[in-house]
């Protein structure tokens, strides 16, 4: 270890001397107070340093020690469940040691070491060592096993010893190497060196998320990235939170990153209390929230993307599907501009560094679905939400970030100040993932292909009608078009409007989001054929099953969805009975 | 160290000063500079390296010389005396007494920057504060330990707004401590005035502490002011164990001196002149709302800001909608057709309110019942941006009763009086009468158990002929 002095102190920034040996990324403990910083620049004997606490009152002159290695978290039994901040410090540990208020200078484990586990071992005495090998399991919560794996920077050997099944804490060596080296349940990883596995994958499998605008309209594969920009109030992270919560991911990693303290809170509040329909479970036992608020350290901010996704790559190891929701990804953005400025670097556009695009890329290529060292399939989907400034698309962080997603979720303003959530606009957003789902829905319901082109024809053919109406008025149309506009609105609100306080609404299994669309569209070709026998609109728009299928949404549970059917066969007979009306009315 | 002043300067620019490095100075520490004038000066270390340190003042800096000027290292950052007798008083910008009382009898200093509150620490806010407005406590629901912005304009009624606020607002579950922190940042005289009156006419002036720093004050200072109000502030949420309600006005004035002082220190700026940290900056002021586990005390702060241009997507209103839970945007529209409080329907939001309104709380209907009114009223700009093509005689009937309906809960429902205080049933009750004007078929946003309660049969009323 090097130790040095600090020459110049500008902000969170601070420059040294002395520190032999040092390498770019190092961890430093920099001043009296040991805070945690890294180099992120060198030149000759002076090093740049960042400093992830708040450093009022250090000195020129305080000593810098260099532990050379990479800024690393800690991987094993016990993340789940857990809050930490961008560098990995637990928060309810601090909160212990420092009260309400973050203190700079302190130091929490982030796994507790005196908790025991219950190992599991799998391989035996002699047995090779290798990266990817098993060697054990410790049930982490109900659903998740924890499967310890050599990770990529363990050197082949063989099994020297290793320790029966028992309880043991995280420090205990459950395999001795015959090289000398023990390992522990604990294992650590750089944070910005991606995690090895064998191979990508291309995937075929849908994140389902319960939300029928995206899963129908624009869906995302597992291992797949996302972007979801918006302006204040459109409803980013409600859109985070009701997937984080419904979707059928193993494992979420939540990073608050420079977002609301309160919105952290109320994840921590609420999801023990949700069910996972899946498992049973308390949501809180698949879930690990990274939270760097926006009034903590912005040099913390910038890391905390990376820790999160670290740990989510850890779990991948293991063959599970993790999302990371990464909220905001322009906050992280605009920290690495805060940072970029105090170096004095040159800046691109808007002030954001040159190299924006290139970490934007390095990050959302984190993601994907993998054969991992094991030989198991693992994936890690990235949900990313941009916060633009004035709601315009056009800045740099959007605009890079649609160059290395898939899937698109564009907010919309007018949606959302009519309360229209989740406020996806049809017009804007799209998923380039639609064509590679298809045959996974089509073994689910056979016309969920037709059923969405419909879908997307009606809204494409409103938009365009709505244009000539805002002109001259909806009775100049025929009734034909005017039908377009009617059901585009029974879409609209009986379809792509999903409420996440509604019991029933809030999550919605692909069958009844099929079904759904089947009523309307049911309702659509009836009423198509009903106008053509000479029934006026109005009698059509007054119908009561129009209003039945609107409120289905949320009158029929996902388990009762069989009853569905019943409602197509109640639509029908409306329409039979509104012809009998009209063929009376005709030989009248 | 205290009591060593050093002589001379080696370079005076704008608001920053910089010294030789004569002594082994903190980050962030406070530094006193007397001018030939034997006047003195705060200011704060924004950089040091081995050979000169770089200081920001407070105050204006007319009058620095590089030879004539002594300057001392205070060894703390800038700080706040706090302490009993607080509430009541008004200060300067900097902290200072300035109405005419000797300081606190307190040695208890707290630095203005105040330290993150710890995620894991916050309880989640989801006590309703009824304010008495129905565009308020209907559609916006104010939640003590939020940060609410009044989104305002020149020449808008902001100020009566806030006012009315401070003076109406009550938590429904009983009597509890409040006081009232007032953070003036570059305001005029009348307009400090009219807030001491209106709190003295409503009997709460022995409840404010107030901190002001006008519009003739150094704009510098306005860095300063909303950090010592909100160190107030924290002192009495947290250990007196009071609700504190923070006004901070005006916004847009703090921004500007932000400015001013990264222009000075030669920053790269963002958009429009403002630095690249101005999210992170702000975010430090409001994110000193909330709640803490505990304590029974909460801040919720009230930040007032004018829009340059009524512009909504300008930085300053932008970045504040971002860290805020949520705005009250006051439309230029609304006010000059006389509607008061001018709150527009749309824009406005309380993130908040989804979790402080319901059965137990506001009432069953609460939520749906926004949700309808919102989208009706949504529905009504559409009908009127028609109207104004085809003129309202071409209109279907159908949209004809949404323009009736619009008009109604314009003049019945956001307009009301200013010293008008209503309760919430009284709104929600109002809520509905609005929502009879339209065929119930459109009520889609409501489930059908709550219309049956809550809707009003007798008045079944025809769009005007």
């Amino acid at each position: 270890m090097s130790t040095g002095s600090i020459i110049r102190i500008s902000g969170p920034v601070v420059y040294a001397k002395g520190l032999a040996g040092a390498g770019l990324y190092d961890v430093v403990k920099v001043g009296a107070a040991g805070l945690i910083g890294e180099i992120i620049k060198l030149k000759g004997d002076l090093a740049t340093i960042q400093i992830y606490e708040d450093n009022t009152l250090m000195r020129v002159g305080e000593p810098v020690e260099c532990l050379h290695r990479p800024l690393s978290v800690a991987l094993g039994p016990g993340l789940i469940g857990s809050i930490y901040d961008g560098i990995q410090r637990p928060l309810p540990v601090l909160k212990g040691l420092s009260g309400a208020f973050l203190k700079p200078g302190l130091a929490g484990e982030p796994l507790d070491s005196r908790k025991k586990w219950h190992f599991v071992p799998s391989i035996n005495k002699g047995d090779p060592i290798a990266p990817g090998t098993v060697f054990g399991t410790i049930q982490e919560t109900d659903s998740i096993q924890h499967r310890l794996i050599f990770d990529a920077s363990v050197p082949a050997s063989t099994a020297a010893y290793v320790a029966p099944e028992g309880d043991y804490t995280l420090s205990a060596t459950l395999v001795g190497a015959s090289d000398g080296r023990n390992y522990t349940a604990v294992s650590y990883w750089p944070v910005r060196t991606p995690r090895k596995f064998k191979e990508k994958q291309v995937t075929r499998e849908p994140l389902v998320t319960g939300l029928r605008v995206i899963d129908v309209l624009f869906p995302i594969a597992k291992g797949g990235s996302a972007a979801v920009p918006g302006g204040f109030g459109t409803g980013k992270t409600m859109t985070q939170h009701a997937i984080a919560k419904w979707c059928d991911a193993d494992i979420i990693v939540y990073i608050g990153c420079g977002e609301r303290g309160n919105e952290m809170t109320e994840v921590l509040t609420e999801f023990p209390t949700l069910i996972d329909p899946r498992t049973g479970r308390s949501l809180m036992e698949r879930t690990i929230l990274i939270a760097n608020t926006s009034n903590m350290p912005v040099a913390a901010r910038e890391v905390s993307i990376y820790t999160g996704i670290t740990i989510a790559e850890y779990y991948r190891d293991m063959g599970y599907h993790v999302a990371v929701m990464a909220d905001s990804t322009s906050r992280w953005a605009e920290a690495l501009r805060e940072l970029s400025g105090r170096l004095e670097e040159m800046p691109a556009e808007e002030g954001f560094p040159a190299y924006l695009p290139t970490r934007l890329a390095e990050f959302y290529e984190r993601g994907g679905m993998v054969t991992t060292l094991e030989g198991k399939k693992g994936s890690v989907t990235i949900i990313g939400a941009v916060s633009p400034p004035g709601g315009d698309f056009s800045e740099p962080v959007t605009q890079h970030t649609k160059r290395f997603i898939r899937c698109f979720w564009a907010l919309d303003r007018d949606l959302a100040n009519a309360r229209h959530y989740p406020a996806i606009s049809w017009n804007d957003s799209y998923s380039e993932y639609t064509e590679d789902l298809i045959a996974y829905w089509d073994a689910i319901d056979s016309a969920w292909d037709s059923l969405r082109s419909k879908t997307m024809e009606i809204l494409k053919k409103e938009r365009r009608l709505a244009d000539i109406v805002r002109l001259i008025g909806p009775d100049a149309l025929p009734d034909e078009q005017r039908l377009i506009l009617l059901t585009a609105d029974m879409i609209k609100a009986g379809f792509l409007q999903q409420s996440s306080f509604d019991n029933v609404d809030m999550y919605c299994a692909p069958p009844k989001q099929t079904l759904l669309l089947s009523c309307i569209l049911t309702f659509h070709e009836l009423a198509e054929q009903a106008i053509e026998h000479g029934s006026p609109l109005i009698k059509i728009s007054a119908l009561p099953i129009r209003e039945k299928i609107i409120r289905l949404k949320s009158s029929l549970e996902n388990e009762r969805v069989q009853e569905g059917q019943a409602v197509i066969q109640e639509i029908r007979a409306a329409f039979a009975q509104l012809g009998t009306m009209a063929q009376g009315a005709v030989s009248a | 160290m205290r009591g060593v002043e050093y002589h001379g300067i080696l370079r005076a620019d704008g608001p920053i000063v910089i010294a030789e490095r004569r002594e082994n100075v903190g980050f962030s520490e406070l530094v006193r500079v007397r001018d030939r004038s034997g006047q003195y000066r705060l200011g704060r270390i924004v950089d040091i390296s081995e050979q000169a340190v770089a200081v920001q003042l407070f105050s204006e800096n007319t009058g620095i010389s590089i030879d004539d000027s002594w300057i001392e290292y205070l060894e703390k950052p800038l700080t706040f005396r706090v302490g009993d007798g607080l509430v009541g008083r008004i200060f300067n910008g900097l902290g200072e007494p300035i109405d005419g009382y000797p300081p606190l009898m307190s040695s208890d200093l707290r630095d203005i920057n105040g330290r993150p509150i710890n995620p894991s620490a916050r309880v989640y806010p989801r006590d309703f504060i009824q304010t008495g407005i129905s565009a308020i406590d209907g559609m916006n629901t104010l939640i003590r330990g939020q940060k609410l912005p009044i989104f305002s304009g020149n020449g808008l009624p902001h100020n009566r707004l806030a006012a009315q606020i401070v003076r109406q607002a009550k938590v429904l579950s009983g009597e509890s401590q409040f006081a009232i922190v007032f953070a003036g940042m570059g305001i005029k005289y009348d307009v400090a005035r009219f807030f001491i009156d209106s709190f003295e006419n409503s009997g709460v002036l022995t409840r404010v502490v107030m901190f002001l720093s006008l519009a003739d004050s150094p704009s510098i200072e306005r860095l300063v002011t909303p950090r010592t109000a909100l160190t107030a502030a924290e002192y009495l949420a947290y250990e007196k164990n009071m609700h504190v309600l923070v006004v901070m006005t005006d916004m847009t004035n703090y921004c500007e001196a932000l400015r001013e002082v990264s222009a000075a220190r030669n920053e790269v700026p963002s958009r429009k002149g403002y630095p690249g940290y101005l999210y992170s900056d702000l975010a430090s002021l409001y994110e000193r709302a909330g709640k803490i586990e505990g304590c029974e005390g909460s801040i919720t702060q009230l930040p007032i800001l004018s829009m340059p241009n009524d512009d909504i997507s300008h930085p300053i209103p932008d970045l504040t909608g971002y860290i805020t839970e949520g705005q009250i945007v006051l439309e230029r529209e609304l006010a000059q057709r006389g509607i008061y409080p001018p709150i527009a329907g749309l824009p406005s939001l309380s993130r908040l309110m989804k979790d402080g309104i319901g059965e137990g709380m506001t009432r069953e209907d609460h939520r749906d019942l926004a949700a309808q009114l919102f989208s009706a009223y949504a529905y009504v700009k559409t009908v009127r941006d028609l109207a104004a093509i085809i003129g309202e005689e071409e209109l279907s009937d159908r949209d004809k009763v949404f323009l009736h309906f619009g008009d109604r809960f314009e003049q019945e429902f956001l307009a009301q009086g200013e010293f008008e205080n209503r309760s919430i049933a009284q709104t929600l009750d109002l809520g509905w009468k609005m929502l009879s004007v339209l065929p119930e078929s459109e009520l889609v946003r409501i489930p059908p158990t709550l219309i049956e309660k809550y809707l009003p049969h007798a008045e079944a009323s025809k769009p005007k002929e």
